[in-house]
């Protein structure tokens, strides 16, 4: 008996020590020390990779680099003329940024649960969840700054009484203005709020299946993660490809003008 | 779990991202994307236009031949007018000049007849004339009776 809850607790400790971040601060002024190293390694991994295609861009015969990144921007732009129908500088940029780094933030999903766990513990580092997209702070960062993109754009292409406007007469017009009002703040808060949870509920609970598996005996984790992997493979993707669809959705609602 | 000042670092380092990438990263490479789509559109563009203007050469020169054709057939016919004319106005030159000729010779004869006639005229005159001395011996003085024989060689005329 002692030993099995001895047992059952090593195995909530290992999990709840997976999901546990690396941090310093007290109180609000927390700061996910992992978080913000991984996501900003792969900001600049995407970044540096870019800027390598951009440099040596040419229109002529592509390289391989360039072709890829082509193909990227190709892929995004087709995304942002198919729903966006205004003219932006913004948001081609920005909806190539979101696929980009919330992919390689799942990526890193799809790298075995306890090797960089493993090598920071050897370098004694006692936390570290290697997946920016499990931490609500990361997504909600990414889905919030889209919020106040789509309040600037909002207010930019309205006005602010267009825009107060739109809040409060629509959808019932003005005889049912509180109630309208209502309404209208959930929808807006609504997209923030779904948008970074969509993406951390995805990744938290790809992570912890993840983790599950690695709690089985070693003889059967391979028939369990290598299917789960390749499932994964398409939900990062997925995930990547909703992010940056919808914040090309809301933010051409924001430049549609009544 | 709890939201807190990882979120304001990562809403820095997206706010970076997002201007690098607005900044350096997308003009170039959709600027070299639309600039290569516009060569190939081009390209295409002339490849067309090369065609047609082949076609529109061949067109061309279908009709200047025709012409040259045309132009030929119409020289050999007036070449062979021209001929038919020239030999047709030789053969009238050819006519003409055969009746001068015969009209210069009916003349030329018409003189030696003349001619003939006076030499034989003056030759009988003599005869007479010899024929009278002899038969009335040195009466008749010529000069005396010229008058006489003129008249006589007139009539024998």
């Amino acid at each position: 008996m002692a030993t099995e809850a001895h047992a059952a607790e090593g195995a909530t400790g290992y999990i709840i020590h997976h999901l546990t971040p690396l941090q310093v601060g007290e109180g609000f002024w927390t700061l996910h020390l992992d978080t913000l190293f991984f996501s900003a390694v792969l900001g600049g991994l995407f970044i540096w990779f870019f800027k390598m295609a951009a440099d040596k861009a040419t229109s002529g015969v592509p390289g391989l680099v360039q072709n890829f990144a082509e193909l990227m921007i190709e892929f995004v732009d087709n995304q942002v003329k198919d729903s966006f129908h205004g003219h932006s500088k913004l948001i081609g940029p920005l909806a190539l940024t979101i696929f980009c780094w919330v992919f390689l933030w799942n990526f890193m999903d799809l790298f075995p649960v306890d090797i960089l766990p493993l090598i920071g513990s050897m370098m004694g580092i006692e936390y570290l969840r290697v997946v920016p997209s499990t931490d609500l702070n990361a997504t909600f960062a990414m889905s919030i700054s889209v919020f106040f993109l789509i309040l600037f754009y909002s207010i930019k292409i309205k006005g602010p009484w267009g825009f107060a406007k739109e809040l409060m007469f629509q959808p019932f017009g003005p005889w049912l203005l509180p109630f309208n009002l209502l309404l209208k703040l959930v929808e807006e808060i609504a997209k923030p709020i779904s948008l970074a949870l969509r993406l951390f509920g995805n990744l938290y609970a790809g992570e912890l299946i993840f983790i599950l598996i690695a709690l089985l005996p070693w003889y059967i984790q391979p028939a369990l993660s290598f299917p789960w992997a390749i499932f994964h493979i398409l939900i990062i993707t997925l995930q990547a490809f909703i992010f940056m669809v919808l914040t090309i959705v809301y933010l051409s609602m924001a430049h549609e003008d009544h | 779990m709890s939201i807190n000042a990882t979120l304001i670092g990562q809403m820095i380092t997206f706010a970076l991202l997002v201007w690098f990438t607005m900044k350096y990263i997308w003009p170039p490479l959709f600027d070299s994307l639309e600039e290569r789509k516009k060569k190939i559109a081009d390209g295409l563009a002339a490849a067309e236009r090369g065609q047609e203007e082949i076609l529109l050469a061949e067109k061309r020169a279908k009709g200047v031949l025709k012409e040259a054709k045309e132009q030929s057939t119409e020289i050999v016919t007036l070449a062979q007018k021209r001929a038919n004319e020239i030999v047709e106005e030789s053969k009238d030159n050819a006519k003409k000049e055969g009746e001068r000729l015969i009209v210069a010779a009916k003349a030329q004869i018409e003189q030696e007849i003349q001619q003939a006639k006076e030499g034989l005229r003056q030759e009988v005159a003599d005869l007479a004339l010899s024929a009278a001395e002899q038969i009335l011996g040195a009466e008749i003085d010529q000069a005396k009776h010229q008058d006489i024989i003129s008249k006589v060689s007139k009539q024998l005329g």
